[in-house]
């Protein structure tokens, strides 16, 4: 074989470099996300209880944004009747971000492990600025 | 076993058929809770096409203007800039030559050639800027309001060269930083995005009528055009009123009284 070492330290190298992000996270599990609800609105409440169930809204919430301003907007029905019966005025802001007022706490918990960052944030006030 | 090429065909299709049909379940369930509905909220105010009259005679100090204006500017968060080139508006005023430019004419009344107009989205009947907009960002209301749904809006300021009013402003930068005070019950919008008036829907949709009429002290009239018997169709009725370049077509909703004997 021609070049038999070159080879190899070529290799070693470059294994060197594929497995790196394999064995520079190993022993650090990144932090299992977990969204807190000790808000002010949502301390106060009887039956904590979000527009829909719990596991609902975690796996719908962004389909069910959508449907929220698409009804409020291009039909203007903005009150939501969930399905347990209770109507709902449709407002991202002064609902969701009412209860929810502990954006980094919450949403961005979630979403920096998932890694998805939502726009919404560049017109819609995050709870934190609108009180200046 | 073996299985004939026939059969072989049969299974997988019917197999493939079953997918399907799970998949569309799945696609159709998706995103709904259980006996959801939307609705329209029963205190709203409706009409089947929503209208303004603007009494210019009613608007005489340079206060008169700005109150109306800065009612609409304050609670929808727009920006002043403080330079045409980047400005934002909602609502604003221009000299009576330029927003009739069809009806100008040297020989007329002192008071008027030098009259300013408040102008402000005309929510056409007939909309030139929702025929271009390619994402159907905006669109027509079943009550008449030409609404913009940001969400959907890309910038592409078609709306912009369609509309011949003028109504529209593209956010060249960061509108943040240059609102006054914030509401921060409406939402900013974000550069790149164009923005105009909205005969203020979210107001509507709780009962309360727009904004400016409320600040104009009787100087800005609203109500349903399609409705023989409401105000506005009664001051039509009893008024000589004009649209800006009703010409073109785009059947304005927004009318202008200028001059004449002032109603008690
Ligand atoms: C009335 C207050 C309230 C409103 C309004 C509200 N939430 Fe919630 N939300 C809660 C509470 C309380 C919980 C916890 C529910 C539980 O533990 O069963 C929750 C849970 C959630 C969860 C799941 C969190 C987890 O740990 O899995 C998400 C996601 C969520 N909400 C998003 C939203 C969104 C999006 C909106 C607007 C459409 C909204 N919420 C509106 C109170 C509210
Ligand atoms: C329980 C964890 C969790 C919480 C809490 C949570 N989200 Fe999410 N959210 C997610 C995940 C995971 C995704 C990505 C889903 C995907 O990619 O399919 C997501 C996606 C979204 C999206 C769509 C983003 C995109 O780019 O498609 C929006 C909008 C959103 N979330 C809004 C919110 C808001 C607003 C809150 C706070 C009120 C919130 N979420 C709280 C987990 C969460
Ligand atoms: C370009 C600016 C902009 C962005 C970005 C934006 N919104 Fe909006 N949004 C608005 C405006 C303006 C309204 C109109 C409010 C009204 O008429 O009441 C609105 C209304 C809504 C409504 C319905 C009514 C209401 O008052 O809440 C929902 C729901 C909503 N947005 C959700 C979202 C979500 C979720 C995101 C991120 C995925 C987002 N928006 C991003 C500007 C924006």
């Amino acid at each position: 074989m021609y070049d038999a070492g070159k080879i190899l330290i070529g290799l070693i190298i470059f294994l060197a470099f594929a497995t790196y992000p394999f064995y520079s996270n190993m022993g650090k599990a990144v932090a299992k996300p977990e969204p807190k609800l000790d808000t002010p609105v949502i301390q106060k409440m009887e039956v904590k209880k979000c527009v829909e169930s719990k596991e609902f809204m975690r796996a719908e919430h962004m389909q069910l944004l959508n449907q929220w301003r698409d009804a409020a907007l291009r039909r203007g029905e903005r009150l939501y009747k969930a399905s347990d019966g209770r109507t709902i005025q449709i407002s991202f802001q002064n609902q969701c971000l009412k209860c929810h007022s502990n954006k980094k706490k919450f949403c961005d918990e979630c979403h920096s492990y998932a890694a998805v960052k939502p726009y919404c944030w560049d017109c819609h006030f995050a709870p934190k600025e609108a009180k200046r | 076993m073996s299985i004939s090429r026939r059969d072989f065909l049969k299974i997988a299709g019917l197999s493939g058929l079953g997918i399907g049909f799970s998949a569309t379940d799945l696609l159709w369930k998706r995103g709904r809770a259980d006996a959801v509905e939307y609705m329209p909220s029963p205190k709203g105010l409706t009409a089947k096409r929503w209208a303004m009259v603007v009494d210019l005679r009613k608007f005489r100090t340079e206060e008169d203007y700005k109150r109306v204006i800065d009612a609409c500017h304050r609670i929808h968060n727009v920006p002043d800039f403080g330079n045409p080139k980047d400005e934002v508006k909602w609502i604003w005023t221009e000299t009576f030559e330029h927003a009739f430019p069809f009806q100008r004419n040297e020989y007329l009344p002192e008071g008027i050639q030098e009259k300013k107009a408040l102008l402000f989205c005309n929510h056409c009947d007939n909309p030139p800027c929702v025929r271009v907009c390619p994402t159907k960002a905006t669109f027509k209301r079943r009550d008449g309001i030409v609404a913009q749904d940001y969400h959907r809006c890309i910038g592409c300021r078609f709306c912009m060269a369609a509309c011949p009013f003028g109504s529209r402003s593209f956010n060249w930068r960061d509108p943040r930083p240059f609102i006054k005070e914030m509401n921060p019950e409406f939402p900013t919008r974000t550069k790149g995005v164009v923005e105009k008036c909205n005969f203020c829907v979210e107001r509507l949709a709780k009962g309360l009528k727009p904004a400016c009429v409320v600040a104009s002290n009787g100087g800005m009239i609203f109500g349903d055009l399609a409705d023989p018997d409401s105000e506005v169709r009664e001051i039509l009725k009893t008024h000589y009123t004009l649209r800006r370049k009703a010409e073109l077509g785009t059947r304005p909703s927004v009318f202008y009284i200028i001059g004449g004997e002032e109603d008690a």
